[in-house]
């Protein structure tokens, strides 16, 4: 009897478990793990409608299409370049407000601010500047130098950094100070007492205390470049330059043609990816974590 | 010792500086440039803005020759005389912008109410009751919250067509509410609340209900605060989904607008691109510590 009414209250609390989560489970449901299954059949069809099972060749003339590794090789290019400034910078501002500067909140309000500012209310200033007739070739004329025609130049990979940037250190330089807020004070006093330097305290146990962190900030930073496309799009308009043409558009242009298996075949192909990329960054958390711990 | 400490200081609060100019000067540009009358605005920045009109392509070289433009562009932060007129010709001359500010507010609060309110349950549920299956569902949730657009449109976009949702709200609206992200930060607060509460409440006779209105929804109260500003700015920034999901370009949201604004009333571009900002600014100049809140929450990807 006993037995019997504890399993049925066990049983009774698991419904109610799946009754809170039950709205927006099925909502994940419908919207994303459904639809996904049907976008890998999708990949693996001739056409939606005639439905005949090709098997990879999808992946295949995906692999082999000019846009799609041009768009691949620049999101790469670009996060190969965005990611470690993204980590490095983002770290030297949040050891800066944790030098404990005089108007450190001042600082912080101001660094945080671009993360709050919507880039298409300040896109307008880039233009200003980087354009043929802009602001900066003015002033490189003033020196006796030749205007550049900045946003069709190899430089506008550049001029999409510096908005990527400015978009986003502020956030990652908030995780980096919940780190350093975190990290013990005595751990520092009794390097300091042993006579380590500021340099060595710093190397040794600030950036190997806050590696899981930086490890974290560089994969979040990495995400983040993928979606380099509203940056690209709110500067140039959607027809970018040579460099700056980035998985997104290629994704833009499959929709614009309703091409079902190329945008299926490159969405099962990018998970895939990013998979990989969340898989490898829970086991270096994990193993991470415990030797900080320890 | 002390010296050298000194010059570190010194150095670090000149570093700063150049950061904080370089982080704030867009934003002050743009609020300073939208008190500049339209003409100020076409005689300083006319090269760089008005050129496309001609053409309907940003970057070609052949600009309009027009008198009044000075040759030299150069960004001004002081306006010569500070007007309103830019605010008045967008608020009853121009009532187009303020539909398209309309457009966002309609897109983003649906998505904002209810993605916190489903939230709220699965939050709930994840954090209260464990198990296996739980704990891979949840791990799901992390992975659908880190994956980029390019893949989560693709099904979002099927599901639209399916449901002719195509070209209104909905398709934006709908997966936006069961977006995993305020469930992500949600949980991991709410795994924080002792269990002690939970135990005593049931000591008194609460339910499930009450358990999650009477304790976990007050005791998350800054939590949800934090989760409503970063969706709010996330949602208010959105670009991609309006451009794929919405043809019709009367029905964009501000932000996507604002790109196309350089073909048509330049003069107003400043001040429409502030009046977009202003909500997101007074957020943030009230709600700052909340926010970082909500960004050390998303720290880290164990709860």
């Amino acid at each position: 009897m006993y037995m019997d009414s504890k399993k049925r209250k066990k049983y009774a609390e698991r419904l109610k478990g799946i009754t809170f989560l039950a709205p927006s489970g099925l909502g994940v449901l419908a919207f994303f793990i459904i639809p996904f299954f049907v976008i890998i059949y999708y990949s693996l069809v001739d056409n939606p409608v005639q439905k005949n099972f090709v098997g990879l060749k999808n992946f295949m003339s995906l692999l082999t299409n000019v846009a799609f590794s041009e768009a691949s090789i620049n999101t790469l290019v670009f996060s190969a370049i965005a990611v470690p400034m993204a980590v490095i910078l983002s770290l030297l501002l949040a050891m800066l407000l944790d030098m404990g500067l005089p108007g450190k909140s001042h600082f912080r309000t101001i660094f945080l601010c671009p993360l709050m500012v919507p880039v298409a209310s300040v896109v307008i200033v880039w233009q200003v500047i980087f354009d043929a007739n802009g602001a900066l070739n003015e002033i490189i004329k003033n020196f006796g130098g030749t205007a550049v025609d900045w946003m069709n130049s190899a430089y506008n990979q550049l001029i999409i950094l510096s908005l990527f940037l400015w978009k986003n250190l502020g956030y990652n330089m908030v995780l980096f100070l919940a780190g350093l807020n975190n990290m013990p004070d005595d751990l520092i006093e009794v390097a300091r007492l042993e006579g380590a330097g500021a340099w060595k305290i710093f190397w040794k146990i600030k950036i190997r205390y806050l590696s899981p962190m930086i490890f974290f900030v560089a994969i979040l930073s990495l995400i983040n470049s993928f979606k380099i496309f509203r940056e690209v799009y709110l500067l140039t308009g959607g027809y970018p330059y040579g460099h700056i043409y980035y998985m997104q558009h290629f994704m833009n242009n499959q929709f614009e043609a309703l091409n079902y298996q190329k945008l299926s075949a490159a969405a099962v192909l990018m998970s895939i990816i990013m998979v990989i990329i969340i898989g490898i960054l829970f086991i270096v958390e994990n193993r991470f974590g415990r030797e900080v711990e320890e | 010792m002390q010296r050298k400490k000194k010059v570190f200081h010194i150095f670090g609060f000149i570093l700063s500086l150049i950061f904080s100019i370089l982080f704030i000067y867009p934003t002050v540009v743009t609020l300073a440039d939208s008190f500049m009358s339209e003409n100020e605005i076409s005689a300083h920045y006319g090269r760089v803005l008005e050129k496309s009109a001609d053409d309907g392509m940003m970057y070609s070289n052949g600009g309009r020759d027009t008198t009044y433009k000075t040759d030299k562009v150069s960004v001004r932060i002081i306006p010569d005389k500070v007007t309103l007129s830019q605010y008045v010709s967008v608020l009853f001359k121009s009532p187009e912008y303020l539909f398209k500010f309309w457009n966002s507010v309609k897109l983003v609060v649906p998505i904002l109410v209810f993605q916190i309110m489903v939230a709220l349950g699965a939050s709930y549920s994840f954090s209260r009751y464990g198990g296996r299956i739980k704990e891979i569902t949840f791990f799901l949730y992390i992975i659908l919250m880190l994956m980029p657009y390019q893949v989560t449109l693709v099904p979002n976009f099927i599901v639209a067509d399916w449901m002719g949702t195509l070209d209104t709200y909905w398709s934006i609206i709908l997966p936006g509410i069961f977006s995993p992200f305020a469930v992500f930060i949600l949980t991991k607060y709410m795994r924080r609340i002792p269990s002690s509460y939970v135990e005593a409440a049931m000591i008194d006779g609460a339910g499930e209900w009450k358990i999650f209105t009477r304790i976990y929804i007050p005791l998350s109260k800054s939590a949800i605060v934090s989760v409503a500003i970063l969706i709010f700015i996330d949602y208010w920034n959105m670009v991609e989904q309006p451009l794929i999901m919405l043809s019709d370009v009367d029905k964009h949201p501000l932000g996507v607008f604002l790109a196309q604004i350089n073909t048509g009333e330049t003069g107003l571009a400043f001040a429409i691109a502030s009046v977009y900002m202003i909500p997101c600014i007074l957020l943030f100049l009230y709600c700052e510590e909340y926010i970082v809140e909500g960004i050390t929450y998303s720290g880290g990807l164990k709860a």
